[in-house]
């Protein structure tokens, strides 16, 4: 047997669904005893490192790895020539190379790989590794890249996919008409966790992988096809994940770690630094979009043009299903009967994009509010009694056609965080600097601080879209331990910080009745999950543990029959798990589960399968593509320093109906910590990117929300229940992130009476400042 | 090189050590402690908040020939035997932990503070925490979980008095 | 890599002038950076922090002599009354966790223009104290950078201290970040009034290749209060002075646009501070001369 690294212990959890259930790895997160994929050590591990391309288009002339080899404490240095499999990966189109052969594509792409006895051996050596670059233009600006003239970045140009909908009358005209032009910034989702993992050869040709990922299956898929191996040869399991946001849907080092551990036949770890995790994953999409809304005087939407532009960098990664989403949920959650909406998706040399929380929805909500406060001011009306009269309900059409089923509540989320009493102004005296905007800097006592407020509402899809098949498996097996009913459950879940192992103990509590649950560590031993994204696990995998758990129940429910033949007491269909006991319709104890299970052990796996959704028509965008809606609106209360340009957020306000809260405090952390990311690239988080180079990757220069910069959150959770879903639940996660941020900079704009058409807001975007300086 | 140190009440002495390398690897790669995290290790982050000497510091940012006859607390060395203390008992309950690698230093830190001040405002807890970065609760629950602790600390010394 | 880890000051002088190219380390606030991320691989390190006299400080000569390892925490804490314009700088370094082992001799000896420390410095007309084994020079903060992250000591030679008068008069130091805490300066301001000598002085941050003074606005400012008799009888400074005041600030410097923000938006950043600055400082002595 190989050796092992250290994983969390399992830890027994006692919670029904509905209940503040504490997490299980609280206790040893807290103790700094959680071992996350960057803690893991066996005897005897190697260090990686990782070769990256100090160009953003190059060609590789040769690569030369003989000093490299040659240096003290290396063990192997690899190039794509020691792939074994396919030389490209990706989640959508395999257009991503393992290691870079023939071109580099954007800054920092892997080219070589090092192992050796030290990290620092490993880094010298990497620096070692002699590449000869033809240097080559970068394509950079997605609007050239779009024109036929531009040099192709793939095979098949540099579309990597377009979109249109067309959605009632083309020619529509309307009284009023609001034009505008937005851009968003490259956002980064930062997990705090490293990109990290450790592959440990099995001697018989196989590897065991512990990884922090949102998708072990879809790592070994893409694992088996570029190391050549069966996947059964290749076993993942899930090491502590610290975070993840979307940046971890990729492949980052899963492949090097294990071409390496192939190769010396010892274990190998790859931890990056973070400014190498800059470079090591997908970011979020930027973006230029320009709307045309066209409404009556009395405020109704008669049609929407829009046309969006996002630059999905070098790779593929998800993009494709990036660019469905931004225009499927183009227009934000109004009716309008006519639409049009384009959008395209291309290749550049800049960083690749992909998977960020909000996924596509974020984007074109900076858009969509913008242009619903533009067309309040336009008519001369309330900016919130516009959405209002606008928002779509119950039955409901999207721009895509399809009719939107349950709750729908967008015009009460409106309603709810608009009368929510505005918080006092702050004029203390003496002054506190921490309350001020530029905090402690000491910029301001009061000059210049203007007040704003402002509104967004926001939705998207839960789970995946457009027909891919979407399915989660559990097992869950239900024995005596110790004397006491135990109910074990085991899916491949990621657990990535949102409390999906708590839910899943919930879930299994409530449906079985037991106390004690354990979750499993998710590995690749059952059955694929599907990612933890799309706000999907909660449904999808806690709809697959409720199947599971709902055929062990039926089990025991048979077994306690035949074991009580004719002597339960009243109907027997009426008996039920609860209290690690079987009772009656009634409530009374008949028998209590350790005594009826004795030795016997009931074990059942499930797939869960939500309703197949339908992929958008090429031409017209019509389809029923999404499987369900999650919306949540915002009220951002701003302090802006009108002479600096510096802004103190000083309060969100949120509604977002959950359908039914499993477990209400991790629903709150979700709905405030996704405001956080909103807040983030509102007025701070951009990865600035010059000729292809990322300028700030580093924890210096790309600013994340500090405690200081975050306001309290006044929260409204809705329980409205959705019909379709298991308990009703919705997808919690990903609606806090994408009207956030708009209800920020529509409260700057209010405070300033600038535009502001581009998020992040810069100080210097709010103040004018005459005349630009000398570039360094 | 070769450091000898006491760490979480043990003297602990490391061989070998390249020259260049941090505190926070010392910890980490070499004496099995991995609790204090590296998230950014530049300073930015907070995560790998220990006590040097008393002193509230980034273990990232000390090197690890500084540490030699140092005096070292590190997350793992919070616990009153087996009992968790009163601030990580509090960001146990608070739900202030998600994906938790903030947390360690974030608990480090709040227990700094909270020796420092026992009753701090929730002004004092913005600014005292400002170097410790939370990608994933958008810190309201770290917030309460300072509060909660500080107010059980608070009744634990009037009844200990 | 060699590690030097001297335990007396004259040891380590010894040690920089044996191994010119050593770099020193203090807090590591800095240096650890440039390790860790694999920016900088220097031959050798000098760790200072065993040496106790550089984290003593007292009075010499009427002036402060703080040694060059003193924290930003106990600037803050020991020295905020005496000298608040650097402890107003100092309470905007990093987080307490880089407080507590930041020194303003680390900030010095890495002289980059953005370094918190030094515009309470330059306007409070601070003196550098240098040290090697052929002796000790001092070198007014004003004439010590002399670069993009250069300064003028000599490849021997160590930072002992700094040294600056008491305030006598208001100071204030003002900084631009993008966000409300744990920023690098995108420019930043500082201004010592000092009533005793009918001085104003100012520095400068993150707005030009080094930290720079504002001369002509000081010296404009120094007479419109001069003229005004206003040191004796504080009254308001007319608009158009603290305008004209913002106006000279902005223009000593010569930013440039990088990645924390534009030269014009430092521009303009810098007048307002200025003015606002004044203001605050102004409104303080008054208070002081009316009580």
């Amino acid at each position: 047997m190989t050796a092992q690294p250290r994983l969390a212990p399992h830890s027994v959890v006692s919670g029904r669904v509905g209940e503040s259930v504490q997490r299980p790895d609280a206790v040893l997160k807290v103790k700094g005893d959680f071992p996350y994929s960057s803690d893991l050590q066996v005897k005897g591990m190697l260090w990686g490192a990782t070769v990256r391309s100090p160009h953003p288009y190059a060609r590789i002339v040769s690569i030369d790895t003989a000093q490299a080899l040659a240096s003290p404490g290396v063990r192997a240095v690899l190039t794509h020539e020691d792939v074994p499999g396919r030389k490209v990966y990706g989640l959508e189109i395999p257009d991503q190379p393992v290691l870079a052969f023939d071109v580099v594509r954007y800054w920092g792409e892997s080219v070589a790989l090092v192992a050796a006895d030290h990290p620092e051996q490993a880094r010298r050596a990497a620096a070692k590794v002699h590449v000869d670059y033809q240097v080559l233009v970068p394509l950079t600006d997605p609007e050239v890249a779009l024109t036929p003239d531009a040099p192709s970045l793939h095979e098949g140009g540099n579309i990597t996919r377009q979109v249109r909908i067309r959605r009632g009358d083309q020619n529509a005209a309307a009284d009023v008409v609001v034009i505008g032009e937005y851009e968003i910034g490259m956002q980064d989702q930062a997990p705090l966790g490293p990109e990290s993992g450790l592959a440990i050869p099995d001697g018989e040709g196989g590897v065991d992988l512990y990884i922090a990922t949102q998708w072990l299956h879809i790592d070994r898929e893409q694992l088996a096809e570029s190391l050549a191996l069966p996947p059964d040869k290749i076993r993942l399991t899930l090491a502590g994940v610290g975070g993840a946001f979307g940046a971890r849907e990729d492949l980052s080092m899963q492949a090097h770690a294990c071409m390496l551990a192939l190769r010396t036949g010892r274990p190998v770890k790859i931890s990056y630094s973070r400014p190498e995790s800059f470079v090591g994953h997908v970011h979020r999409h930027p973006g230029r979009l320009r709307y045309e809304h066209g409404a009556t005087r009395d405020g109704k939407l008669v049609y929407v043009k829009a046309r969006i532009l996002l630059d999905g960098g070098a790779y593929a990664s998800s993009s494709t299903a990036v660019i469905a989403n931004a225009c499927c949920f183009a227009i934000g959650p109004y009716e309008c009967p006519n639409a049009t909406i384009d959008g395209w998706v291309v290749y550049t040399n800049n960083p690749p994009c992909g998977a960020m929380r909000g996924f596509g929805s974020v984007q074109n909500c900076y858009a969509h509010e913008a242009q619903m406060d533009k067309l309040a001011a336009a008519i001369g009306m309330d900016p919130v009694e516009l959405r209002i009269r606008n928002a779509m309900k119950t039955g409901s059409s999207m721009v895509t056609g399809q009719v939107v089923e349950g709750p729908v509540p967008v015009a009460e989320l409106l309603r709810r965080v608009r009368d929510v009493p505005l918080p006092p102004s702050t004029t203390s005296d003496p002054i506190d600097l921490t309350e001020m905007p530029g905090g402690v800097s000491n910029t301001t006592h009061g000059e210049a601080v203007k007040r704003g407020i402002g509104y967004a509402v926001g939705f998207k899809n839960i789970g995946y879209s457009e027909g891919f098949n979407d399915y989660s498996t559990a097992r869950v097996r239900l024995s005596v331990v110790g004397g006491r009913p135990r109910v074990e459950v085991h899916t491949a879940s990621a657990e990535v910080g949102q409390g999906l192992v708590t839910v899943q103990a919930q879930i299994a509590g409530t449906e079985l009745g037991v106390s004690d649950v354990v979750v499993l560590d998710a590995d690749t031993v059952v059955g694929s999950a599907g990612s933890s994204s799309a706000s999907r696990q909660t449904y999808i995998t806690g709809g697959a543990v409720k199947a599971a758990c709902e055929a062990v129940r039926e089990r025991v429910l048979g077994l306690a029959q035949s074991e009580l033949g004719g002597r339960h007491l009243g109907d027997a269909h009426g008996l039920r798990l609860e209290n690690d006991a079987i009772v009656s319709a009634k409530g009374a104890v008949v028998l209590s589960l350790a005594t009826l299970l004795g030795e016997e052990v009931i074990e059942e796996t499930r797939e869960f399968r939500p309703r197949r959704t339908s992929p958008l028509d090429p031409e017209t965008g019509q389809a029923n593509a999404h499987l369900q809606y999650a919306f949540a609106a915002h009220r951002a209360v701003v302090d802006v320093d009108t002479e600096l340009g510096l802004v103190k957020v000083v309060e969100l306000a949120t509604a977002q109906d959950v359908g039914k809260a499993i477990n209400p405090q991790a629903v709150e952390g979700q709905l405030e910590g996704g405001a956080a990311q909103g807040l983030g690239l509102a007025v701070m988080e951009e990865i600035q990117v010059k000729d292809g180079v990322i300028r700030n990757a580093s924890f210096t220069d790309y600013l994340l929300p500090t405690i200081l910069d975050m306001p309290p959150v006044r929260m409204q959770i809705l329980e409205l229940g959705d019909p379709h879903s298991p308990y009703g639940l919705k997808g919690v996660g990903e609606p806090p992130t994408i009207s956030s941020g708009p209800a920020i900079i529509a409260a700057i704009r209010a405070a300033t009476g600038r535009p502001l058409s581009r998020a992040p807001v810069r100080p210097h975007d709010i103040v004018d400042t005459g005349s630009r300086g000398v570039r360094s | 090189m070769k450091i000898d140190c006491t760490v979480n009440g043990r003297s602990r002495t490391v061989d070998g050590l390249w020259e260049g390398e941090s505190l926070l690897s010392v910890l980490r790669d070499r004496m099995q402690l991995p609790g204090s995290k590296n998230a950014c290790e530049q300073g930015e982050c907070g995560s790998c908040s220990v006590y040097l000497d008393g002193a509230l510091v980034c273990a990232c940012l000390v090197l690890g020939g500084q540490a030699n006859g140092r005096t070292i607390v590190t997350i793992e060395g919070l616990m009153s035997g087996d009992a968790l203390h009163a601030v990580q008992q509090a960001f146990v309950e608070a739900g202030a932990v998600q994906c938790g690698f903030c947390t360690p230093g974030l608990v480090v830190a709040t227990h700094d503070l909270l020796n420092r001040v026992p009753e701090p405002s929730v002004m004092q807890i913005r600014e005292a925490l400002a170097g410790n970065i939370c990608r994933c609760t958008g810190y309201a629950k770290i917030i309460e979980a300072v509060q909660l602790a500080a107010l059980r600390m608070a009744v634990h010394e009037r009844t200990a008095r | 890599m060699e590690f030097l880890q001297p335990s007396t000051w004259s040891e380590a002088l010894q040690m920089k002038s044996a191994h010119p190219e050593a770099m020193p380390i203090a807090g590591g606030t800095d240096v650890m950076v440039g390790i860790n991320l694999d920016r900088q691989r220097p031959e050798a390190i000098i760790d200072l922090t065993r040496i106790h006299e550089l984290t003593e400080w007292g009075m010499e000569a009427g002036s402060l002599r703080i040694g060059a390892g003193v924290t930003y925490s106990r600037i803050i804490g020991e020295l905020g009354v005496r000298l608040p314009g650097l402890a107003m700088a100092s309470r905007t370094v990093g987080s307490p966790q880089i407080r507590n082992r930041g020194t303003v001799g680390g900030n010095l000896g890495s002289a980059s223009p953005a370094g918190d420390a030094h515009p309470p410095l330059l306007a409070a007309d601070a003196v550098v104290e240098l040290a090697s084994t052929a002796g000790t020079r001092r070198l007014a903060a004003r004439e010590f950078f002399t670069g993009p992250k250069r300064n003028a000591m000599k490849k021997d030679e160590l930072i002992a201290a700094f040294l600056v008068a008491p305030a006598n008069g208001p100071q204030q130091f003002s900084k631009v970040g993008t966000r409300n805490a744990m920023v690098i300066a995108v420019c930043s301001f500082a201004l010592s009034l000092d009533p005793a000598r009918r001085h104003i002085g100012t520095g400068i941050g993150s707005a030009a290749p080094t930290p720079v003074i504002a001369e002509e606005a000081e010296r404009f400012l120094e007479g419109v209060l001069d003229e005004g008799g206003l040191w004796e009888k504080p009254a308001p400074v007319e608009a158009s002075a603290l305008a004209r005041f913002g106006e000279l600030v902005s223009a000593a410097a010569k930013p440039i646009d990088d990645v924390r923000g534009t030269a014009a938006y430092r521009r303009h950043a810098l007048a307002v501070m200025a003015r606002r600055s004044f203001g605050w400082a102004w409104d303080e002595y008054r208070a002081k001369a009316s009580a």
